[in-house]
């Protein structure tokens, strides 16, 4: 697993008071992890702190599962 | 008119977690004020605050995972944590229960705050200011906002009645109670959770009420003696933090489902003083006329009052006018009622104040004891009411008057009657 990866579920672990087992890269975070939408907004953040990057809008919009946080971030930093 | 009684209440204060809890520890003459620890007082004149003490489970200290899981407080500021505690012990202890969607539909909320999130307020604005608008938290504004400990409540239970909230500074929780109390009376809603929460000792809340000169800052070394009514030497009140939350509900809903009956909510007067936006009326008739208001909703006289539970903060002018409007409301009859104001105990819990003081009322009502007032040595006042001065005293108490008066000159009494 990508360092990305583990990052990535840390942070969902830690936001969302998940389990880990259910953190797994298909996980939709409202559907599968019981995320709102508020809560969708502040994971985008706390992925912008970690990884120092900026994710706009619409590309939030579009991360809705574990697998598209990380494969956002690996292209911002390829 | 429906009557409404009183069939749960909860409480968090600088003494602990739990009313009886805190019943016991204002009976022995305890006072929850301490210096203030968790951040740098250094600047500030007033360094003391009745903080709630964070401990275990089971020592009737706040334990917060007991009431709000850590995942959910990130959405929260702790004016809204100490809501939930107050509001859940209330609702467990009535043992109300909604399983349908009538009972759902009949039950509300009514808990207010006198300030709410200033915390949050603090902490987001130095986040904006630094630039950082994009980092704010997408809580923020739920985080501060007063009117979701009702909302919070209300998701936590399922109660789908009237969901309102109270801001009146110091008087919001006789207010809330009150308020809710006309619900019921008025069929919209057969039980109302209703009280006040109040988490405002921070930097910019005890600075903020250092250059009104509303603080003590004369007892910064000695922090129990701070809080004193009506004494000589008092200069000011002691903020206090936590939260008084009851369940009210309509007494043959209540007989109905075999619920312990604590007291009846029998009178509520309010009334504005039209005079200042800190002071209060020197004359005092704000404070007559609500009191005055609350008797006449009673159908009561004063010679049917034994206590009167005090808004006596502690400020020079207040606790003298206070006494003023009380003499001339009660006449003669003064020196038949006992007065204290616990606030000399937890400090002044501003939005929280009036129903944490309608809990003590309450429970005079039921223990036959009235609650002192602490550092009541040498009264500034030579008058013929008993203000129970450091202990408390045994006395049969049927009815209790709670006077709440707050900044705006906005004033609410309650009257409480034994039930049987």
């Amino acid at each position: 697993m990508s360092d990305v990866a583990d990052r990535v579920k840390k942070i969902v672990i830690e936001h969302l008071g998940v389990d880990e087992e259910k953190v797994v890269e298909s996980a939709n975070f409202i559907e599968d992890l019981g995320a709102d939408s508020l809560d969708t907004v502040e994971l985008v953040m706390a992925f912008e702190e970690e990884f120092g990057c900026e994710i706009p809008d619409d590309a939030a919009e579009n991360i809705s599962t574990i697998k598209n946080a990380i494969d956002f971030i690996e292209t911002q930093q390829g | 008119m429906r009557r409404v009684v009183i069939t749960g209440m909860g409480m968090v204060s600088s003494l602990g977690v739990g009313f009886k809890h805190n019943w016991e520890s204002i009976l022995g003459s305890q006072s929850g004020i301490r210096k203030i620890k968790n951040f740098d007082v250094n600047d500030l004149p007033a360094k003391i605050g009745g903080q709630v003490p964070e401990g275990a489970t089971g020592d009737n200290l706040f334990y917060a995972d007991d009431w709000v899981s850590a995942k959910d407080r990130r959405r929260m500021d702790t004016f809204i944590v100490y809501g939930l505690s107050a509001a859940q012990q209330a609702i467990n202890d009535s043992g109300w229960l909604v399983d349908s969607d009538e009972k759902a539909w009949r039950s509300g909320v009514l808990i207010g705050s006198g300030i709410g999130g200033l915390p949050s307020i603090a902490d987001g604005a130095v986040t904006v200011n630094q630039g950082r608008a994009r980092k704010l938290s997408p809580f923020f504004i739920p985080a501060s906002l007063i009117n979701l400990v009702s909302g919070h409540v209300s998701i936590r239970n399922g109660f789908k009645g009237p969901n309102h909230a109270v801001v009146t500074a110091c008087s919001t929780g006789a207010h809330a109670i009150g308020d809710a109390a006309r619900i019921i009376m008025w069929d919209d809603a057969d039980v109302m959770v209703a009280g006040g929460t109040e988490a405002a000792i921070c930097p910019v809340g005890v600075a903020g009420f250092c250059a009104a000169r509303a603080l003590s800052t004369g007892f910064n070394d000695t922090p129990e003696k701070a809080s004193r009514p009506w004494d000589k030497r008092r200069d000011g009140f002691v903020m206090g933090d936590g939260a008084g939350v009851v369940v009210l509900e309509e007494l043959e809903h209540a007989k109905a489902r075999g619920a312990k009956i604590y007291a009846e909510v029998v009178g509520y007067g309010m009334s504005g003083d039209a005079h200042h936006i800190t002071a209060p009326a020197e004359n005092g008739d704000g404070a007559y006329r609500c009191m005055s208001a609350a008797l006449k909703r009673a159908k009561m006289t004063p010679a049917d009052i034994n206590y009167v539970n005090a808004h006596g903060t502690s400020t020079p002018l207040g606790d003298e006018i206070e006494l003023g409007a009380v003499k001339r409301l009660f006449g003669h009859y003064s020196k038949a009622i006992y007065m204290s104001s616990t606030k000399s105990a937890i400090g002044h819990l501003l939005g929280a104040a009036g129903a944490v003081e309608a809990i003590f009322s309450v429970c005079a009502i039921n223990h036959g004891v009235v609650p002192p007032t602490l550092n009541l040595d040498d009264p500034s006042n030579d008058c013929d009411i008993d203000l129970v001065p450091n202990i408390p005293k045994e006395t049969t108490v049927k009815a209790a008057l709670s006077n709440s008066f707050g900044f705006g000159g906005t004033n609410a009494s309650l009257v409480f009657k034994a039930f049987s």
